[in-house]
């Protein structure tokens, strides 16, 4: 379908400016494996450091390149799932504000006053302009779900029978969780932070600032993921050339997704002070249950997949595995998307071993973390979000994608690059190798006192399947660039592949409602974090003092 | 809703809570736990290690930027050790390598775990959390050796 000059226009912008930070955050998750295994023993190579980096890394591959990512894709698909076009004040305003924002905290970490890493744990402080810029790409993002809440009203309005699509399910869905939990992190960032890191405030309160950051931290992994259950649930099926197996298993498991997102954020905090056993028990259960919605997710793609490659000719059990257009070069998008379902099994499973409770001791904090969380962030969401985003870029300037061949084989060869560092890394971890480490100074330096050499093999693999993957995403940016240079040779339109339900179910009136969702998830939530609020109020002492990263003295006596 | 789908909840449903129950029978028998809390005092903020009796120590661990104190524990053969943790200044990590010991050092509050040592060597601590700029530099020793040291 069509779309106006200005919604194209923010797609691009919103598409393209974190493609091109990409440049900076995956130069600096090639420069970790490097300083980490060892070829590099300073602190600080090519004047950004090995900490700066990481900060950047996470930063901008993590927060700006999902955040202006889920916007973008929830405009996409309001627009061609409901054929209404979301307000276009409301849309460059969010625009205007993560912008802005991306640029405040850019400054902050570029010039080094913010080496604090994207979880930004006080008390180690970082520059204001640090903490606000990521508070305005927060509120931008609200601001375009504020205004899709007016569009879905008033298609609602027009089509009082109908069935609300999936994809536009799963993007309010994704959006009220990010709201709820952005709320704690908006505190955490406006009452706690600021005013101590301007200095109006001597101490800050570091448990309760971690359980706010975790409150919203999980969650926020979940708003990462849930742009590629949209694209798996009405998308992926059409690609093979089948049909969705089941629609109401779907809005299952993107409500059970809205109930069960939040309230398990503890796990993260397992061997935390301040939290008692109870707590974190509970919240470790939760976590149980929210893999719930992915096996569901799990069964009923595989499902779809199959029956998509019985219609190419498949039979028996194993041979629609085969069947699949893997390889296709004008189905490209079809990779992006396997490859990152078939990641997820390995993350998902490594994800339920870190939120076994006391088995957590094993791995906390260890190598095997980053190992994990690859095999998510950058596995199912990151391939799903260039992947998309490419596709996207290429309908509405009404190009064809250039370099298909690249296009078509950076999803399997970045897969082989995850394996390989996540192996690595992983397989560190379980030997006490620690995450978020400059090893490459002590640890993996053979002139120094505290080298490892157990450690040498695990580090290797990581920098080997780290070099795969950074020569995978060359590969699609000499693509995009290309396809951005080339001519336009079609119209510009809006289009995605559209998965139709395999069999008419019957609406379940319970999936028709956010309303009973909602009110369980403010229950559920209250349950896991009241506890976990009193906790911390019991067991806290002092307050602690702001400090440099490059200091043992506080700010306010170094001053 | 489909037929099998609802058999596949229900059979994940069961494979949860299979893994949820292996876990509390392995925690059970290896007598695991998450870190105790401790209500905070200032008294923690004293670095020492304390023995209890022939087999039993308690050891006040206290993370700064970028060092642990002690840094240097010489513990018996199979003795368990109390380690009672806090940070003096930003929140630093706490690992004993090879060993399910596994905490957060928060300034403000204080954590605790208990380790068996049943086995001679020397356990690394490492941090593994980032905490500023010497962060790979924070590590510290706990050296476990027979009680009476064979003479040269």
């Amino acid at each position: 379908m069509q779309i106006s000059k200005s919604l194209k226009n923010i797609l691009l912008v919103e598409l393209l400016l974190p493609t091109f930070l990409l440049l900076i955050g995956i130069y600096h998750g090639l420069m970790q494996v490097i300083y980490r295994a060892g070829l590099i023993h300073s602190q600080k190579e090519f004047h950004l450091d090995y900490y700066q980096g990481l900060t950047l890394h996470g930063v901008i591959n993590a927060v700006v390149l999902t955040t202006f990512f889920a916007v973008a894709f929830g405009h996409a698909c309001m627009a061609f799932f409901l054929k209404k076009e979301p307000n276009k004040n409301a849309a460059k305003l969010s625009m205007w504000l993560m912008i802005i924002g991306t640029v405040m905290a850019a400054w902050a970490m570029l010039s080094g006053k913010a080496s604090v890493l994207y979880t930004f744990y006080p008390p180690l402080k970082a520059h204001p302009f640090f903490y606000l810029g990521a508070a305005l790409l927060v509120v931008g993002s609200w601001v375009a779900f504020f205004d899709w809440i007016f569009v879905y009203k008033s298609w609602r309005k027009e089509n009082p029978e109908a069935q609300i699509p999936l994809a536009i399910l799963g993007t309010l869905v994704n959006f009220s969780v990010w709201f709820v939990c952005t709320l704690a992190v908006a505190y955490e960032i406006l009452v706690l932070l600021l005013p101590w890191s301007m200095g109006l405030k001597a101490t800050i309160n570091v448990p309760l600032s971690r359980m706010l950051f975790w409150f919203f931290g999980h969650a926020l992994v979940y708003f990462w993921l849930l742009p590629s259950y949209v694209m798996f649930y009405t998308m992926l099926p059409k690609l093979a050339g089948g049909k969705l197996y089941s629609e109401n298993a779907g809005r299952l498991a993107f409500f059970l997704f809205l109930i069960l997102s939040i309230p398990v954020g503890v796990h993260h905090q397992f061997s935390e002070p301040a939290f008692s056993p109870s707590t974190k028990l509970f919240q470790s259960i939760l976590t149980f249950g929210v893999a719930l919605p992915s096996f569901i997710t799990a069964f009923t793609i595989a499902a779809s997949l199959e029956y998509g490659a019985w219609q190419n000719g498949a039979r028996g059990w194993f041979q629609w595995m085969f069947k699949l257009p893997y390889f296709d070069k004008e189905n490209g998008l079809f990779g992006y998307l396997i490859c990152g379902m078939i990641l997820f099994i390995f993350g998902g499973i490594t994800g339920i071993v870190n939120s076994s409770y006391a088995l957590n001791a094993m791995v906390h904090n260890t190598a095997w973390m980053p190992g994990h969380f690859h095999m998510t962030v950058a596995g199912p969401v990151f391939l799903a979000i260039i992947g998309m985003s490419l596709y996207i870029v290429a309908n509405i300037t009404g190009k064809e994608i250039k370099f298909k061949n690249f296009y078509t084989m950076t999803p399997y060869l970045w897969t082989i690059g995850i394996c390989t560092f996540s192996f690595g890394l992983m397989w560190g971890g379980l030997m006490g190798e620690p995450r978020r480490t400059d090893l490459g100074m002590t640890y993996l330096n053979p002139a120094s006192k505290l080298f490892r050499p157990d450690w040498v093999p695990t580090t290797q693999l990581a920098l080997f399947g780290g070099i795969i993957m950074t020569v995978a995403f060359v590969l699609y940016f000499i693509s995009i660039v290309a396809t951005l240079m080339s001519k336009k040779v079609k119209e510009v339109v809006i289009e995605f592949p559209v998965a139709e339900p395999l069999h008419e179910e019957k609406p379940i009136a319970l999936l028709q409602s956010f309303k009973p969702w909602l009110v369980v998830m403010a229950i559920v939530i209250v349950l896991a974090y009241v506890p976990a609020l009193m906790d911390v109020f019991k067991y806290t002492g002092k307050g602690a003092m702001p400090y440099t990263p490059d200091n043992p003295v506080p700010v306010s006596i170094s001053k | 809703m489909d037929k099998l789908e609802i058999k596949i909840i229900g059979f994940t449903a069961l494979v949860l809570s299979a893994f949820l129950i292996s876990l509390m029978i392995a925690m059970g028998k290896k007598n695991m736990d998450v870190p105790a809390c401790i209500p905070y005092n200032t008294a923690f903020s004293k670095p020492h290690l304390k023995q209890i009796d022939s087999t039993t120590y308690e050891a006040f661990m206290v993370a700064k930027m970028w060092s642990f104190e002690p840094s240097e524990m010489y513990i018996p053969v199979g003795s368990d050790v109390d380690f009672y943790l806090t940070s003096n200044d930003v929140v630093h990590g706490f690992h004993i390598n090879s060993k399910a010991l596994n905490m957060m050092a928060v300034p403000g509050a204080i954590n605790k775990q208990t380790v068996h040592f049943d086995k001679p060597g020397v356990y690394k601590i490492v941090c593994h959390e980032y905490c500023g700029t010497g962060h790979q530099n924070m590590q510290a020793e706990i050296i476990v050796n027979y009680k009476t040291k064979p003479k040269n």
